[in-house]
C-alpha cells in the first residue's frame, strides 16, 4: 500500500466521522433545532466551569443559569447561587434516527439553565444543535448533487466517446454551451424557472436535482476523453473481436479504467457542491427557516447587529473551512495514487 | 487573422445555443410574473389577459423565441415586468459597474499572481515555497460567502472602507477628483474579495506551469551559460509558460463572474448578479435571461481576449493555418 493509499483512508475515516455525527445529529445534540427561548436571544457560547465563586472545585463541569439584564436585549449574567453540572446520556427532546426513535441525549444540563456550546441565535435556539441539523442538509445535499451529476456525465461522457459520430457531436456541443455560462449564474437562471416557495423537504430534492443537472457538462467531457483512449486498447479490440456487446464491453473494460477519475472528481465536486446549496439557501432560494441549512442560518448574519455584535454567527460558513480541507485532502491523495499507479 | 475569426464565430454560435437553452428551460417553468400578477386583487382578469396578449405570453415557445430574437435585433433585449423598462437599459449600466469591478479586479489578481507564483517555483522545495502553498490552501478551502462577510466585518470594524454600495450618498456634489476617489474606496472591500477569491488558484497554475518550464534543458543551458537568474525567470521561462497562462485567463473568468455575483450581491455592488437575484425574486424571466445571456457575453469576450493574446504571443498559432 502506497503513502498515498494510506492517506486516502486516512481522510476517509475522518470524512466518515464527519457523516456519523450528521447521522446522530438527534442523538449528539442537546436539543431539538426549531426549540426557541425567546427570553434568550444571541446568548454567547455557554461557559462551561469548574470553580465555583466560593472557590468550591468540582470534576464535573458545571453551568450556571442565564439572566437577562433588566433593560437590555442581548446582555446576561450568570446566577451564581446554584451550580448545574453537565450531564450524560439525559433525557429531553424526542428524535428519531433511521426511524428508530429515542429521547436520550448525549449531554444536558438541568433546567432551567441551558447549554449552548455555540451560542444561540435571535429565537434563543441552539446554534450548535442547528449547525449539526443543517449539516444533514447541507454536507448530504453536496454527496447528492455531486452523486447526479457524475451519474449524467458517466452516463453521457461514455455514450459520446463509445459511440463517436454525431452523438459525440450532439452531447459534446450541448455540454459546451453548459460550460459556456459563468456556473452560478446558469445555477441561479435554472432555480428561477422553478416555484419560489416551496416546502424544505422538497426544496431539497430541488436543490439537489437542479445543482446536478447543472453540473453534469465538465464530468462528461473528461469521461468521454478517457473512455475514447480506453476503447482503442489492444485488450477492448481483442475482446471486440470475439464477439462482446458493446454493454459488455463499456462494463466490463472501458468504465473500470475511469473509477480513479470519477473518484477524484467526486472528492473535488463534493464541497463545490456544498457551497452551492449553502449558496442559494444564503440567498433566499434554497430550503428555507424552520429547517435549517448552513446557508440559510449564515444568512442572519446579513443584518447589521449581528454582523458586528455576534461572531458565533459565522459558524456555519467557518465549519466549511475543515470540511473543504478533508475533501480537498482526499481528492489530492486520489490524485497522487492515480499517478502512482499509472507510473 | 483567420483564426481570431474562427473563435468570433464559434463564440456567436455558444450564445444563440445559450438563447436557445434559456427559452427551452422557460418553457419547464411553471408561471410568470403575470401569474403572480393574477393573484393580486386589485387587477381584474381581463387586464392580465390583456397584458399576456400584448406581451406576447400566450404565444407557442418557437414565436416567443421569434419575439426574442426580434427584439435582440431591435436592441431593446425584451420588456421586464417588474421594471416597466426595456431589458437592455436595465442591463447595461449594471454589465458597466461589474466590468468596472472585475476588469480592475483581475488584472490586480495576475499581477500578484505572476511574479509570486515565479517566485516560488524558483524557490521550489523551499521553505518560501512551502509557506506559499500553505496560505493558498488556506484561502482556497474559505468559501467566498465566509470571505466577503468577513471583509464586511473588518469595514464595520475599522471604518476604514465604506462598506456596500458604489457611491456616497453626496456623490453628485463632489468634484471630478473626489469622485473617482470616492469610487476607488467604495471598490476596495469588493475588489479584495475578488483578489483574494481569485488569487491562489492563479498563483498555483503560474507555480506549476514555471516548474516544468524550469526543469527543461534549455534553461538548464542558459543557466550554465552564467544568464542572471531574474532574467532567467521572468523573460525567458516565463515566455515559455506564457501558453497555459493565457488559456487560463479565458478560463479563470468564469470563475471570476460567478465569485463576483456573490460578493456583488452581499457588498451591494449594483452589478449583474444583484439584478440577477431581483430578477428571480419579482419572476421578471425576460430579465434573468438578459443577465444570463449578458453574463455569457462577458465570458466570451474575456475568452476571445485570451485567445486573441495567445494569437499574439504564440507564433505557432499564426504560421500553421497558412
Amino acid at each position: 500500500m502506497s503513502g498515498a493509499s494510506r492517506r486516502a483512508r486516512a481522510w476517509l475515516v475522518l470524512l466518515g466521522l464527519v457523516y456519523a455525527s450528521i447521522l446522530f445529529a438527534g442523538f449528539i445534540a442537546p436539543y431539538s433545532p426549531d426549540e426557541q427561548n425567546r427570553s434568550a436571544p444571541f446568548t454567547a457560547p455557554t461557559r462551561l466551569h469548574f470553580v465555583e465563586a466560593n472557590g468550591r472545585v468540582h470534576l464535573r463541569p458545571f453551568v450556571y443559569r442565564l439572566v437577562n439584564r433588566p433593560g437590555t436585549f442581548d446582555e446576561y449574567d450568570e446566577d451564581r447561587t446554584r451550580p448545574l453540572p453537565v450531564r450524560f446520556f439525559v433525557r429531553g427532546a424526542p428524535y428519531s434516527i433511521a426511524g428508530v426513535r429515542g429521547d436520550r441525549h448525549l449531554f444536558g444540563v438541568e433546567e432551567p439553565a441551558k447549554i449552548f456550546l455555540f451560542g444561540s441565535d435571535q429565537f434563543g435556539r441552539d446554534v450548535f444543535s442547528r449547525l449539526l441539523f443543517g449539516a444533514k442538509i447541507s454536507l448530504v445535499a453536496g454527496v447528492l448533487a455531486a452523486a447526479l451529476a457524475l451519474g449524467l456525465g458517466l452516463a453521457l461522457g461514455s455514450l459520446a466517446g463509445f459511440y463517436g459520430g454525431w452523438t459525440d457531436d450532439a452531447v459534446m456541443r450541448i455540454a459546451e454551451l453548459f460550460l459556456a455560462l459563468p456556473w452560478l449564474y446558469l445555477l441561479f437562471a435554472v432555480r428561477s424557472m422553478l416555484p419560489l416557495h416551496i416546502d424544505p423537504a422538497r426544496a431539497f430534492l430541488l436543490l439537489v436535482t437542479v445543482i446536478g443537472v447543472v453540473g453534469w457538462a465538465r464530468p462528461a467531457r473528461l469521461i468521454r476523453g478517457m473512455v475514447l483512449s480506453a476503447k482503442h486498447r489492444d485488450h477492448v479490440l481483442a475482446a471486440r473481436a470475439f464477439g462482446a456487446t458493446d454493454l459488455y464491453l463499456l462494463r466490463r473494460h472501458v468504465l473500470p479504467q475511469t473509477a480513479g477519475v470519477v473518484l477524484t472528481q467526486l472528492a473535488l465536486l463534493v464541497p463545490r457542491y456544498i457551497l452551492a446549496e449553502v449558496t442559494l439557501s444564503f440567498f433566499g432560494l434554497g430550503v428555507t427557516e424552520p429547517v435549517p441549512s448552513w446557508g440559510n442560518m449564515l444568512a442572519a448574519v446579513q443584518r447589521y447587529e449581528v454582523l458586528t455584535s455576534y461572531w458565533w454567527m459565522f459558524l456555519p460558513g467557518i465549519a466549511l473551512g475543515p470540511v473543504f480541507l478533508l475533501y480537498y485532502a482526499l481528492a489530492d491523495a486520489f490524485q497522487q495514487e492515480l499517478a502512482h499507479q499509472s507510473s | 487573422m483567420r483564426y481570431l475569426s474562427r473563435r468570433l464565430a464559434h463564440g456567436l454560435l455558444v450564445l444563440a445555443g445559450v438563447s436557445v437553452l434559456s427559452f427551452l428551460f422557460i418553457a419547464l417553468a411553471p408561471g410568470d410574473f403575470l401569474n403572480e400578477m393574477k393573484l393580486d386583487p386589485r387587477i381584474s382578469p381581463a387586464m392580465v389577459g390583456a397584458l399576456r396578449e400584448r406581451y406576447g405570453l400566450d404565444q407557442p415557445l418557437p414565436l416567443k423565441y421569434a419575439h426574442w430574437l426580434q427584439s435582440v435585433v431591435r436592441g431593446d433585449l425584451g420588456f421586464s415586468f417588474a421594471y416597466n423598462s426595456s431589458v437592455a437599459s436595465l442591463l447595461w449600466p449594471r454589465a458597466r459597474n461589474t466590468l468596472l469591478l472585475t476588469v480592475p479586479a483581475t488584472c490586480a489578481a495576475w499581477l500578484i499572481a505572476v511574479p509570486l507564483g515565479a517566485w516560488c517555483a524558483s524557490q521550489r522545495g523551499r521553505w518560501a515555497d512551502r509557506v506559499c502553498a500553505a496560505m493558498t490552501t488556506a484561502l482556497l478551502v474559505v468559501p467566498e460567502l465566509l470571505l466577503a462577510l468577513g471583509l464586511l466585518w473588518l469595514a464595520v470594524r475599522t471604518g476604514y472602507f465604506p462598506v456596500g454600495g458604489m457611491k456616497s450618498a453626496t456623490f453628485a456634489t463632489l468634484s471630478s477628483s473626489e469622485k473617482a476617489r470616492d469610487l476607488a474606496l467604495h471598490m476596495v472591500l469588493p475588489a479584495s474579495a475578488l483578489i483574494l477569491l481569485n488569487l491562489p488558484v492563479l498563483v498555483r497554475h503560474v507555480r506549476s506551469s514555471l516548474v516544468d518550464v524550469l526543469a527543461s534543458p534549455f534553461i538548464q543551458g542558459a543557466r550554465a551559460r552564467g544568464v542572471p537568474p531574474g532574467r532567467l525567470l521572468f523573460r525567458d521561462a516565463l515566455r515559455a509558460a506564457s501558453n497555459p497562462l493565457i488559456s487560463l485567463l479565458g478560463l479563470s473568468i468564469a470563475a471570476l463572474l460567478s465569485t463576483s455575483l456573490v460578493v456583488e450581491a452581499l457588498m451591494s455592488w449594483p452589478g449583474l448578479g444583484p439584478l440577477l437575484l431581483e430578477a428571480i425574486a419579482a419572476r421578471d424571466l425576460h430579465l434573468v435571461i438578459g443577465a444570463v445571456m449578458c453574463s455569457t457575453l462577458l465570458l466570451l469576450t474575456g475568452n476571445l481576449v485570451a485567445d486573441a493574446l495567445l494569437y499574439l504571443t504564440d507564433p505557432r498559432l499564426r504560421v500553421e493555418r497558412q
